[in-house]
């Protein structure tokens, strides 16, 4: 066990090299660099843009440079937003909780709607059920989901008024009473979370579906069924028991759909998360910024990919001894 | 070819397709307006049958820019999944085909662009190139190869220890040659579906970069660039967001059910 953990966190540590250098590499060999922007500015003098150049280590080789970042991040240092001199690390830490809220709430969503609609699908194989659960999941995994969310904003938020369209609060929130307050944070999320979940359901259920139909047709099945035991508990305990183990290794693969997912998310709902922090980065040019979220992005999903393997070595025994 | 013998899901997206295909090439003929011309007098005009589908914050007529936009997203859908295919293929090949260390190094690489929000990524280069079209062709195509590489080189494992594989190995046929010649053949039907659905998850990416500004740059219309002046007027103009959406869903549905079909039609377990 412990040969196996060491080769999935050295695997780790070169993907997570692997994904800080490619984005170090991509935002500084495209044209365009920081210091340009102070061309524009004539307030600013030739010594002056040399010795920022300097500070911000600007002049050294590219190489070097990496290396000066990546020794920093292992201090957890990102170094300094360029637009607003805040710590990267305080500015991201700022917008994490929201990100992870959304995320591990439309995973669960996926999770427990996947398995429910994959086992019905298993039940009622071939007849309407079946189909039209199977037919609207492929709908959705065919749909774009910004497009959905702009529907349903229409649709809720501006014809119907019953439901917010945008951020996580509302205007008065911090007026609220505390049970109201949660009531209002529900309210924000209940779009998101359905619409960022929809996508992500016809992978689960179309593998629960399959697999359950190929664990009902074993022996042990038959030989449940004579000994008397209920169809249902047939269902979800001996046959969805044996679905089960490949599940996690499915949402950890998923994960970094939904976290890319929420780039474009975020800003359309205007939610206050990781995602539309790193697009405005993007945007702004903020390099540390985006070398911050990039890498704790990738952090965070090769953490999720970790969890899962472990998770699948502790539930599948055969696996370990690979 | 029995036509009986084809599935509902290949029949399906393939008359969607072929319907897709004769507005792209027929866009000048079908379009009743300029895509390009503005009339501020008619501007955020509800659908009529002036303008069937409405016109945009500029006066511009929303079917016509839509007929055009179908050119776009097909040819950055087709062109970028080309590109991952080739890329994809290759590697598959060879990662499966000599094993060993180069194997390890492909699925290893494979490993790193599958555990990463590629998404973020494209977001990234496209962000600090320019936005154009080529460049997101080239992009999608760059990041979007590695869960082909695993399929042909899953199907290549099976394959290279079968008897007809060794007798071109004894016959003295270079590794190249039975790669391409012997192995490629049989390796093509999980390329072909991976190729419909890629295509599909393609035009969604591109219409997203399109949607935040950083896909095909206006005046020049896409699906994704016209729902982003839909998100902004979305109080007052409905048919902005409502109809580009529609046609990116449709397209992806087509795409979709063509591989899907495919995938059912090859494969025997299926296929009765």
């Amino acid at each position: 066990m412990a040969k196996f953990l060491l080769r999935k966190i050295l695997i780790l540590l070169i993907t997570f090299i692997g994904i800080s250098f490619v984005t170090f590499l991509v935002i500084n060999i495209s044209p365009g660099k920081p210091q340009d922007m102070l061309e524009f500015s004539s307030k600013i003098s030739y010594e002056a843009k040399q010795k920022l150049i300097k500070l911000y280590g600007l002049d050294k080789p590219l190489h070097i440079r990496y290396l000066e970042w990546f020794k920093r991040f292992v201090t957890f240092d990102f170094g300094r937003s360029f637009k607003d001199e805040k710590p990267v690390i305080q500015k991201i830490l700022q917008r994490l909780p929201a990100t992870l809220l959304l995320n591990i709430l439309s995973l669960g969503l996926i999770f427990f709607g996947g398995c429910l609609l994959g086992i019905l699908c298993a039940m009622y194989q071939n007849k309407f059920l079946d189909k039209f659960i199977s037919f609207i999941v492929f709908l959705g995994y065919s749909l774009p989901k910004y497009w959905l969310a702009l529907l349903c904003m229409l649709l809720f938020g501006i014809k119907l008024r019953i439901l917010p369209i945008s951020g996580l609060r509302s205007i008065n929130f911090d007026y609220l009473p505390l049970h109201q307050q949660i009531i209002d944070i529900i309210k924000h999320l209940i779009l998101p979370v359905i619409i960022s979940a929809f996508g992500g359901l016809a992978g689960l259920t179309r593998y629960i579906r399959g697999s359950m139909i190929e664990q009902l047709n074993f022996e042990y099945i038959k030989f449940a069924l004579s000994k008397g035991c209920t169809k249902n508990r047939i269902v979800f305990f001996h046959a969805f028991r044996n679905v089960l183990i490949p599940v996690v290794t499915i949402l950890g693969l998923s994960l970094p759909d939904i976290i890319g997912g929420s780039f474009i998310f975020e800003t359309i709902f205007a939610y206050p998360g990781m995602g539309r922090l790193g697009y405005e980065a993007i945007m702004s040019r903020d390099y540390p910024l985006i070398m911050g979220i990039s890498v704790i992005t990738a952090i965070l999903t090769l953490l999720g990919n970790f969890v899962a393997d472990i998770l699948y070595t502790y539930v599948d025994p055969r696996v370990r001894y690979k | 070819m029995n036509i009986k013998k084809l599935n509902n899901s290949l029949i399906l997206g393939c008359s969607m397709l072929i319907f897709l295909c004769i507005f792209a090439t027929l866009a000048d003929y079908i379009a009743p307006y300029n895509p390009y011309e503005q009339n501020l007098l008619q501007r955020l005009q509800p659908p009529s049958f002036k303008h069937l589908f409405g016109t945009d914050e500029l006066g511009r007529d929303v079917f016509s820019r839509m007929v055009y936009a179908t050119r776009v997203s097909l040819l950055v859908g087709l062109i970028s999944v080309g590109i991952a295919t080739v890329i994809g293929t290759i590697l598959g090949l060879i990662s499966g085909y000599y094993g060993g260390w180069v194997d390890t190094l492909i699925m290893r690489i494979v490993d790193i662009i599958l555990c990463f929000p590629t998404f973020f990524l494209i977001l990234l280069v496209i962000a600090f190139l320019k936005p154009s079209i080529y460049n997101i062709m080239v992009v999608i195509g760059l990041t979007s190869w590695p869960s082909l590489t695993r399929y042909v080189r899953a199907e290549v494992l099976k394959i290279k220890t079968a008897e007809y594989i060794l007798s071109a190995k004894l016959a003295g046929f270079s590794s190249g040659k039975i790669l391409f010649v012997h192995i490629l053949p049989n390796v093509l039907v999980p390329v072909v579906v991976t190729f419909s659905l890629g295509v599909g998850s393609a035009i969604l990416t591109e219409s997203g970069l399109s949607f935040l500004g950083l896909g095909v740059q206006p005046p020049e219309p896409s699906w994704g660039n016209i729902l982003t002046a839909g998100k902004d007027y979305i109080h007052i103009a409905w048919w902005l967001s409502l109809f580009p959406g529609a046609a990116i869903f449709f397209t992806v549905v087509a795409f979709n059910l063509l591989g899907e079909g495919l995938r059912i039609h090859f494969s025997p377990k299926e296929n009765k």
